[in-house]
């Protein structure tokens, strides 16, 4: 026979309602980021990096700077310190505690001289995870079981997110608790007792962080799918860390700095702002990108 | 383009296509992967969609799920639009592509926990039986515990089959399942597809080796840049393209080719290896008793009469032939099936050698010779 011709047309098929936020669930959501952090747990490559890059920034770096001024009581070091702290703001000179000239460089760097950890090490493993999360389902052709499966594109994307995320957040947190605790250990008899983390790195750890570390995400899952492969999409995702965490740094320096106030200011900037990259970056992830056909898009 | 079959037209009573899919058109960049296509997925069969590499049975398939999305043409799957009703479509489908698409760096059961969940069965005691189960059934149960990095590429398609109806599908699609596969993984693989359709599924199945659609195929969609030739039964295809009755026949001594050419009913007469041995092209089953009795009035002693079938194999030949020759897209074959004598017999055969000459120089399927 012959079947029932259908006029067709050059132009799309109208996609009616497909897939929209009200069909959501975070349910797998849930699922797919738990099988993609089980999958990065599951390769000891992957995080015995993580971990090392953490104990650097978080452990020996700070441990050995601190040790250098408070207990070896290095003048010449101390002398130089000083001297570094004379071009902080006037506003920031005047928290600094301490009753020695030791106590006070050690207090000074270590609220606000090291907050370069907090931001490096979040941005680093993030993007390195999430730069290969789309393409890396392409390249293992495991894109094709996530798009045959019935969770929607934005599932996928949010999964996604939250795998890439946490890790490099989880990380950071919990160097952050070893961080508070060298401190306190360290400078806490040179200034009277423990006394961080403070109000302005409470203010950085959990409003000012997590948004840039989503939007500067927000970019790279968008390239992740859009590259070939995973090598392209962790060439161009460097390209991109790399000024986020400049302006990550300097923000959260600006932060440290300031008054409280310019904490939140700077935090709710930021969370307009990956709001605003989240939303446009759910588009990116398609099915025929996980399959990786050539839409000509 | 137009459909080609008879035996798609629906009869009176006949339930509805779980699949259907008309004038469905889809290109990537320059490329038109589907070019029209319609095909229709009987329910409870299985459906082998036959063609070379890039003739569009992976995005057929993928447009049956509503992976990929048509930019013409309609696609239903179980009555719904899969651009539109997608979830829904997809939790009833089960999907094995031709790369296993499985997580390496998993275990075999987490794969499979995480496709039950992904499908709403959830976790617990329960869903591990059925994992377990699934797995059993396709004897890779002793290996869930282990990563599937270090899987065979046997065991990894068993794993992914295992996966694939999990979550008790009403249609299940295989893209090439036995790629890669070693002869004896690839029959056991073949034998759980054809027990899948035991338990009442529709099954769909690309592939571009005839050997695996032999025997296992319900319903044959013959593919080719994007776009179907012909579809049917075998019994259909074979009905519509293959010429007449072909029988085999064996004396004591060489046969003697003259003595044929005088016998009526007899339309082609091919040799076979042995002289003693020969392929008789008849006008149709009734003429077999009249023509053996003049073969044994003419003296000569029988030890063999055997009717051959032909195969898929020959079959796709043949209709590429014939679409070679155009006369398949303007009648829909159907020229070829009225028959119009002595002629289509010798084309065919002559034709289909020759295909499988050009077969045997491009790597093409069947390319070791006629039979």
């Amino acid at each position: 026979m012959t079947a029932p011709t259908v006029p067709v047309t050059d132009a799309p098929a109208p996609r009616a309602t497909r897939e929209g936020w009200r069909d959501l669930s975070w349910r797998r959501v849930k699922i797919v980021a738990r099988s993609d952090m089980r999958q990065l747990i599951e390769d000891k490559g992957f995080w015995m990096p993580m971990v090392f890059l953490g104990a650097i920034f978080f452990l020996i770096i700070p441990t050995v700077l601190l040790l250098t001024i408070t207990k070896i009581g290095n003048v010449e070091v101390v002398s130089q310190m000083s001297k570094t702290l004379e071009v902080l703001p006037a506003q920031a000179q005047a928290q600094i505690e301490g009753q020695s000239p030791e106590g006070k460089t050690a207090y000074a760097l270590a609220v606000f001289l090291l907050a370069p950890i907090a931001i490096v090490v979040p941005l680093t493993i993030s993007t390195a995870i999430g730069a290969s999360t789309i393409v890396g389902e392409r390249e293992r052709g495991t894109g094709e079981f996530l798009a045959h499966s019935p969770a929607h594109e934005k599932e996928i994307y949010l999964g996604k997110l939250i795998a890439s995320l946490v890790p490099g957040y989880a990380t950071t947190l919990a160097g952050f608790g070893v961080y508070s605790l060298i401190v306190n250990l360290l400078v806490g008899p040179e200034v009277g007792g423990w006394f961080f983390p403070t109000g302005s790195w409470w203010i950085l750890m959990l409003w000012v962080v997590p948004p840039f570390l989503a939007l500067t995400l927000s970019i790279v899952l968008r390239l992740s799918a859009r590259v070939k492969s995973t090598a392209a999409a962790q060439q161009a995702a460097g390209l991109v860390t790399l000024p986020m965490i400049a302006i990550a740094y300097s923000q959260s320096t600006g932060a440290l700095f300031g008054a409280s106030s310019a904490g939140f200011v700077i935090g709710i900037i930021a969370w307009v702002l990956a709001v605003f990259g989240l939303s446009r970056g759910m588009r990116a992830v398609s099915r025929s990108r996980l399959l990786g056909v050539n839409d000509g898009v | 383009m137009t459909a080609t079959s008879s035996p798609d037209a629906p009869a009176a009573g006949t339930p509805d296509p779980v699949v259907s899919l008309v004038g469905v058109r889809r290109r990537f960049g320059q490329v038109d992967a589907l070019a029209g296509l319609d095909l229709e997925v009987p329910a409870n069969r299985i459906t082998v969609l036959l063609g070379p590499n890039g003739a569009g049975k992976t995005t057929a398939i993928r447009m049956i799920t509503g992976a990929l999305d048509p930019h013409a043409g309609q696609v239903r799957t179980f009555g719904l639009d899969p651009s539109v009703h997608g979830e829904e479509v997809r939790r009833r489908c089960g999907v094995v592509s031709a790369k296993p698409a499985l997580y390496d760096r998993l275990d075999g059961h987490a794969n499979l926990a995480y496709s039950a969940e992904l499908y709403g069965l959830g976790r617990g005691d329960k869903i591990d039986q059925r994992i377990r189960a699934a797995a059993a059934r396709f004897g890779i149960e002793h290996a869930l515990d282990k990563r599937v990095g270090g899987f065979s590429t046997g065991m990894k398609t068993r794993l992914a089959l295992a996966r694939s109806i999990l979550h008790e599908p009403d249609l299940l699609l295989f893209d090439e399942p036995t790629s890669g596969l070693d002869p004896e993984s690839s029959h056991a693989v073949l034998d759980m597809i054809r027990e899948m359709t035991d338990d009442g599924r529709t099954v769909v199945m690309c592939t571009h080796l005839l050997l695996e659609a032999e025997g296992l195929a319900d319903k044959v969609i013959v593919m080719e840049d994007g776009d179907d030739l012909v579809s049917g039964t075998p019994t259909d295809l074979t009905r519509r393209f293959w010429p007449g009755t072909v029988v085999l026949v064996g004396s004591e001594a060489p046969i003697d080719h003259d003595v044929l050419k005088a016998i009526p009913g007899i339309r082609q007469i091919e040799p076979v290896a042995e002289p003693e041995q020969v392929r008789l092209h008849l006008d149709g089953d009734h003429r077999t008793p009249d023509v053996i009795t003049a073969l044994v009035a003419n003296g000569l002693r029988l030890t063999r009469v055997e009717p051959i079938s032909p195969t898929l194999e020959d079959l796709y030949f043949a209709v590429r032939t014939k679409r070679v020759a155009g006369e398949i897209a303007e009648d829909g074959g159907r020229r070829l099936a009225d028959g119009d004598g002595v002629d289509d017999g010798d084309d065919l055969s002559s034709v289909t050698d020759r295909t499988r000459q050009v077969a045997a120089l491009t790597g093409w399927p069947g390319s070791e010779g006629p039979r």
